[in-house]
C-alpha cells in the first residue's frame, strides 16, 4: 500500500496535479480516449458569468445573457440554487471549470467526472464526432463575438439586438438533422466570409429578379414550382439562404446563431449517456483510487455519499420528484451493462445474447460511441433495470377523464416501457414539427409553415409571438397552418394579421 | 499532462455588459417600477439600491412549444400499487404528462424581480435630469485649484526628490562618463596579459602599463556615485479646478397649517433633491431652515419633526437665507441651492416682500431656487407673486404637488433636460 496522496479538506494546485496524474494513469489503464486536459480554477462569480453564457468562455453580447446573469444571481443569493461543481466544455483541450469552494475530494471527483468520464465522451460519441467541431469552437465563438460587436459599432446596437433576438427565437429551428457540418478554423472563417456575403446577395438578387412580369403562360407554369422543392425543417438556414431582404451581415449573424445552435444539439440528445458515462467512470476511478491507497477512508466515505447523491432517484410521488434523473438512468444503464457482460443470468442471455458474457469495456466503449439516448435505451434498457426502478407508464388523453396505467414492471410491460422511455428522449417527437413549406416566390412572397400536429399536442400561445419574429426576419407576410394527423388545415395564423 | 490554469484573479465581470444590455432594454419598464415605488420607499434608506420587478412575460423570450394537452404517454419510477389498466384520477395542476418539466418550461406569470444597485437606481431615477445652468455657470468660476503631478524637474525639495529617477540619471552619468576609460583600460589588459605569456625583454612596457591601468582605474573610481547634476524632482502644479461643493438650503413653513403629511411630502421632495446634488458636487452641505412668523436654523430631526403653531411669514426664512450665505458661504466658492416647500399660506402683506427680496438679493446668488406647494386648495397670494418672478429669472422654479405620488413627476419637471 502506498501513501495516501493528501489527507485534508482543503486543495492545492499540487495536490489537484497528482489527483490529475493519478486518474490519468488508471483512464489510461481503463483506456478511455481523451482530448488533452485544461483545468481552470474559478470563483462562485465566474461560475455565475459561465451559466449566463451556456458555459462558454465567450460569448456575444445580449441581453438575454443578462436575464439569464440576473435570474441566476439572485436564486443564489437567496439560496434557492446552489452552484454546479464543474462546467465542461466539449473543445480541444478540454476545458473544466472547477470551482475553489470544492474540497479536495469534489476537485478529484469532477476531474475524474468532467475531465475523463465527459472528455472521453465528447472524443468518442458519433453525434459530437459528427456535429461539433472541438478543434474550432473556441475560435469560431472568438470570431463570432468580434463579429457581432463589429456590426454593432457599424449598424447599432439596438438593429443587431433586434436580429439576434428574432434569430434567437428560432435557434432550435435551426439545427440540420441529417447533414453535416464541416470544420472549419476562424481564419479560414473570415476568408470564406467575404466570399459568402457577395455570393449569398447575388443568389438572392437572382431568385428575386426573377419576379419580373413574363408571358402569362410561362408565368403559369412557374407557378406550379413549389419553393422549397422539398418542406425545410432548418427555418434559420432557410432564412440565411433565401430571405429577400437581409443585409449580408444579417445572413452572417443568423449563421453564427444557427451554428452555435448546432453545435449544442448534441448534447441534448445524450444527456442520459453523457452524465451516465461520466458517473460510471468517476465511480471506478474513485474506487481503482482507494484500492491502490491512494485515498484514505474519509475521503472514500465523502465521496460515496455525494455520489450517491448524484445517482439518487425519487419516486413519482416524491416531494422531490421532478422528472426521471439522467445521472440516475445513465449510471443505472452502464453499470447494468457491465454486469450482463460480467455477470450474466438467463435473463440477461435472452435479452442481451449479443453482449452476455462479453467484454464489458469493449461493450461499453461500443454503447458510448454509437448511440444517442433514444436509441441507447431502446438498445440497453434492461428488465431488470425497470424491476430496479418500478417503471411505470401512464397514458394521458386530454379526452379521457382519467389517467391511465398502461404498464408496469411485469414481463408484458417491459417492451413497452422501453419504448415509450426511449421516445421520451426522442427529441424530434418531443419538440413541434415546424416545416418551411411554400415560399410564395412568383406572388407576394408569403412564406408557409406548416405544423404537423403530433398525438394532438397543441402549440404554445408563445408561437404567435415567434411568427413575429420570423416576419421580421423574412420581410413578407409569415403564415403557419396545423395539419392535424388526416393532412386538414385545423388552424392557421398568420402574421401581420 | 493536463494544464492547471487558475482563473479566479480574472475579471469577474464578464456578464456587465450583458446585464447592462438587460437595464438598458428595460429601461422604461425598470423606471416606470422604480418612479411607482418612490413614494412607497423608505425615507431614511437612501444610500441602498433598490428590487425592481416587472411583469415575466414582458422579458420572455419566446420560442416554438407544445402546450398542455393532446395524447401523451410517459414513463414514471417508483411504481407501488398500480397494476396495468388501473386509472388513476387526473392530479391538480394540469395534466401530468410530463410531470416537472411541463412547469420547467412553462412562463409563471409570476414577476421578474431582481436588485439593482444604488447607482443604477440612481442613474434609473434621474436619467434625463440635469442641473440647469450647471456649465455655463461652472465655466465662470473656477475658482478652487488643485495640486496635480507635472512630470519631473531638475530642481526642487528634498522632501520631493524621485530616487528612481535620480538613479537612472546618475547611473547613465556614471557609463557615459566611463565609457572611454573602460575602453582603453581593457585594452591595455589584453596587452599585458599578451606580455605576460610570453617572457622577453619587456620589463619596462609592463611597467608602463601596470602604471597606465592603475592610474585608469584610479581615475575610474574617482567618478561620482551621484552628483547633484542627476536629481530629478516630483513636479506638482496648480491646476484651477471648478468648485465641486454646494450646500443646499432647505426651506419649510412650520406653522400650524402644515400637518405631518405635508412635511412628509416636502421630506421626500427634499431627499430627491439631495440625491441629485450628490452626483454633480462632491460635497454637499444641508442647510434647514424653519419658519412661522420667525425664521430658525435646526438639525434635520427638528426641521422635520417638531410641531409649531402661529402665523406664517415668508420673508423672515429668505432673510435667514441670505445672512447665511453671507456668512458662510460666499457664492464664489459654494454651488448654492434652494428649494422651499410650503402650504401656500403667508401672511398677506409679506407675499410682496418675498417677491422683492427673491428677486433683488437672493436670486443673483443661487444656481436655482425652486418653490413646491403642497396643498389640495386654491393657490394664495404667494402663488400669485411667485408667479411673476417666472418671467424674470430663469433659475426660479414653481410646481404644484397635491399628493404622494406628484413628488417624482414634479421633480422631473423641475430637472428635465432643457432642449437645446
Amino acid at each position: 500500500m502506498s501513501k495516501p496522496i493528501s489527507t485534508g479538506a482543503e486543495w492545492t494546485f499540487e495536490l489537484i496535479e497528482q489527483y490529475h496524474d493519478e486518474i490519468a494513469n488508471i483512464a489510461e489503464e481503463y483506456a478511455l480516449d481523451t482530448y488533452p486536459n485544461q483545468i481552470e480554477l474559478i470563483t462562485a462569480e465566474q461560475m455565475l458569468d459561465a451559466y449566463a453564457s451556456v458555459g462558454m468562455p465567450i460569448g456575444y453580447s445580449h441581453w438575454s445573457f443578462g436575464k439569464h446573469f440576473i435570474k441566476n444571481e439572485q436564486q443564489y443569493r437567496r439560496g434557492h440554487m446552489g452552484l454546479a461543481y464543474e462546467i465542461v466544455i466539449n473543445s480541444n483541450p478540454c476545458i473544466a471549470y472547477l470551482m475553489e469552494e470544492n474540497t479536495m475530494m469534489m476537485q478529484a471527483l469532477v476531474i475524474a467526472h468532467a475531465s475523463f468520464g465527459h472528455n472521453s465522451f465528447f472524443k468518442g460519441n458519433y453525434l459530437f464526432r459528427a456535429w461539433t467541431d472541438a478543434e474550432a469552437i473556441i475560435d469560431y465563438l472568438v470570431f463570432a463575438k468580434r463579429y457581432v460587436s463589429d456590426c454593432e459599432e457599424r449598424y447599432g446596437i439596438e438593429e443587431v439586438e433586434n436580429l439576434l433576438d428574432s434569430c434567437h427565437a428560432l435557434q432550435n429551428h435551426g439545427v440540420d438533422r441529417y447533414k453535416r457540418p464541416y470544420p472549419v478554423s476562424m481564419r479560414e472563417e473570415q476568408k470564406r466570409l467575404k466570399e459568402r456575403e457577395e455570393y449569398l446577395q447575388s443568389q438572392v438578387n437572382d431568385l428575386w429578379y426573377r419576379t419580373v412580369p413574363r408571358k402569362e403562360a410561362e408565368q403559369e407554369a412557374a407557378a406550379k414550382i413549389n419553393f422549397p422543392e422539398e418542406p425545410q425543417e432548418n427555418i434559420l438556414y432557410f432564412i440565411e439562404k433565401n430571405a429577400p431582404l437581409l443585409e449580408p451581415w444579417q445572413r452572417e449573424i443568423v449563421r453564427i446563431v444557427r451554428k452555435i445552435g448546432q453545435y449544442f444539439y448534441p448534447q441534448r440528445q445524450t444527456q442520459v449517456m453523457n452524465e451516465g458515462w461520466a458517473c460510471f467512470w468517476h465511480y471506478h476511478i474513485m474506487n481503482a483510487l482507494y484500492d491502490r491507497g491512494k485515498v484514505t477512508d474519509g475521503f472514500m466515505l465523502e465521496f460515496i455519499q455525494s455520489h450517491t447523491n448524484v445517482v439518487s432517484q425519487p419516486d413519482f410521488d416524491s416531494p422531490y420528484f421532478s422528472g426521471i434523473n439522467p445521472y440516475a438512468l445513465g449510471y443505472a444503464m452502464m453499470t447494468d451493462i457491465k454486469r450482463i457482460c460480467t455477470d450474466p443470468d438467463d435473463e440477461d442471455r435472452r435479452w442481451f445474447p449479443d453482449i452476455a458474457g462479453s467484454d464489458w469495456q469493449q461493450t461499453l466503449d461500443f454503447a458510448m460511441r454509437n448511440f444517442k439516448d433514444e436509441s441507447f435505451i431502446s438498445q440497453f434498457l434492461s428488465p431488470r433495470l425497470i424491476r430496479d426502478f418500478k417503471l411505470f407508464s401512464i397514458l394521458d388523453d386530454e379526452e379521457q377523464s382519467e389517467l391511465e396505467v398502461t404498464s408496469i414492471h411485469n414481463d408484458d410491460g417491459y417492451r413497452h416501457i422501453r419504448h415509450v422511455l426511449s421516445n421520451q428522449y426522442n427529441l424530434s417527437m418531443n419538440e413541434p414539427n415546424i416545416q418551411i413549406y411554400n415560399a410564395d416566390i412568383r406572388g407576394d412572397r408569403t412564406l408557409t409553415l406548416r405544423h404537423v400536429l403530433h398525438n394532438n399536442v397543441p402549440l404554445a400561445e408563445t408561437s404567435v409571438e415567434v411568427l413575429k419574429h420570423l416576419h421580421r426576419l423574412w420581410g413578407f407576410d409569415v403564415r403557419m397552418d396545423t395539419i392535424d394527423a388526416g393532412g386538414e388545415i385545423t388552424r392557421s395564423e398568420s402574421v401581420p394579421d | 499532462m493536463a494544464q492547471l490554469i487558475d482563473r479566479r484573479p480574472n475579471a469577474k465581470g464578464k456578464s456587465t455588459v450583458n446585464r447592462q444590455r438587460f437595464l438598458r432594454r428595460y429601461k422604461t419598464q425598470i423606471k416606470k417600477a422604480i418612479s411607482e415605488q418612490i413614494s412607497e420607499r423608505s425615507i431614511t434608506n437612501v444610500d441602498s439600491g433598490e428590487s425592481v420587478s416587472i411583469p415575466t412575460r414582458d422579458i420572455s423570450e419566446p420560442v416554438f412549444r407544445s402546450d398542455q394537452g393532446g395524447v401523451r404517454e410517459g414513463v414514471y419510477p417508483g411504481n407501488k400499487e398500480f397494476a396495468r389498466g388501473d386509472r388513476i384520477k387526473r392530479p391538480e395542476g394540469g395534466g401530468g404528462g410530463r410531470g416537472g418539466k411541463a412547469s420547467d418550461s412553462g412562463e409563471g406569470e409570476d414577476d421578474f424581480v431582481f436588485e439593482i444597485s444604488k447607482d443604477e437606481y440612481l442613474d434609473m431615477l434621474f436619467d434625463d435630469l440635469e442641473l440647469p445652468n450647471l456649465q455655463k455657470n461652472q465655466l465662470r468660476k473656477m475658482t478652487k485649484s488643485k495640486t496635480v503631478r507635472a512630470g519631473y524637474t531638475t530642481d526642487g525639495v528634498p522632501t520631493n526628490i524621485n530616487v528612481v529617477r535620480s538613479l537612472r540619471s546618475a547611473l547613465s552619468r556614471r557609463v557615459a562618463m566611463g565609457a572611454g576609460r573602460r575602453h582603453r583600460l581593457r585594452e591595455l589588459e589584453i596587452e599585458l596579459q599578451a606580455l605576460q605569456q610570453e617572457p622577453g625583454e619587456q620589463g619596462e612596457r609592463r611597467a608602463e602599463l601596470i602604471e597606465e591601468i592603475e592610474d585608469l582605474r584610479e581615475r575610474l573610481g574617482k567618478i561620482p556615485f551621484i552628483d547633484t547634476f542627476d536629481l530629478r524632482f516630483n513636479n506638482f502644479v496648480q491646476r484651477p479646478e471648478p468648485t465641486s461643493q454646494a450646500v443646499m438650503f432647505c426651506l419649510m413653513d412650520v406653522s400650524g397649517s402644515m400637518d405631518q403629511e405635508t412635511k412628509d411630502i416636502a421630506k421626500r421632495f427634499y431627499i430627491l433633491l439631495y440625491l441629485f446634488l450628490t452626483r454633480s458636487y462632491k460635497d454637499v452641505d444641508v442647510v434647514y431652515i424653519r419658519h412661522h412668523t420667525q425664521a430658525k436654523e435646526v438639525d434635520e430631526q427638528e426641521f422635520f419633526y417638531s410641531r409649531e403653531t402661529g402665523g406664517t411669514i415668508v420673508s423672515s426664512a429668505l432673510e435667514m437665507t441670505r445672512d447665511i450665505i453671507k456668512q458662510r458661504y460666499p457664492p464664489t466658492d459654494w454651488n448654492i441651492y434652494a428649494a422651499q416647500a410650503s402650504d401656500g399660506d403667508n401672511w398677506n402683506d409679506d407675499s410682496p416682500i418675498c417677491e422683492r427680496l427673491l428677486s433683488k438679493e437672493l436670486l443673483p446668488l443661487l444656481r436655482y431656487y425652486a418653490y413646491v406647494e403642497i396643498t389640495r386648495r386654491d393657490h394664495q397670494g404667494l402663488w400669485m407673486h411667485y408667479e411673476n418672478l417666472l418671467e424674470k429669472h430663469d433659475n426660479f422654479a414653481m410646481q404644484h404637488i397635491r399628493e404622494h405620488d406628484d413628488i417624482y413627476p414634479v421633480f422631473r419637471e423641475f430637472f428635465r433636460k432643457q432642449v437645446q
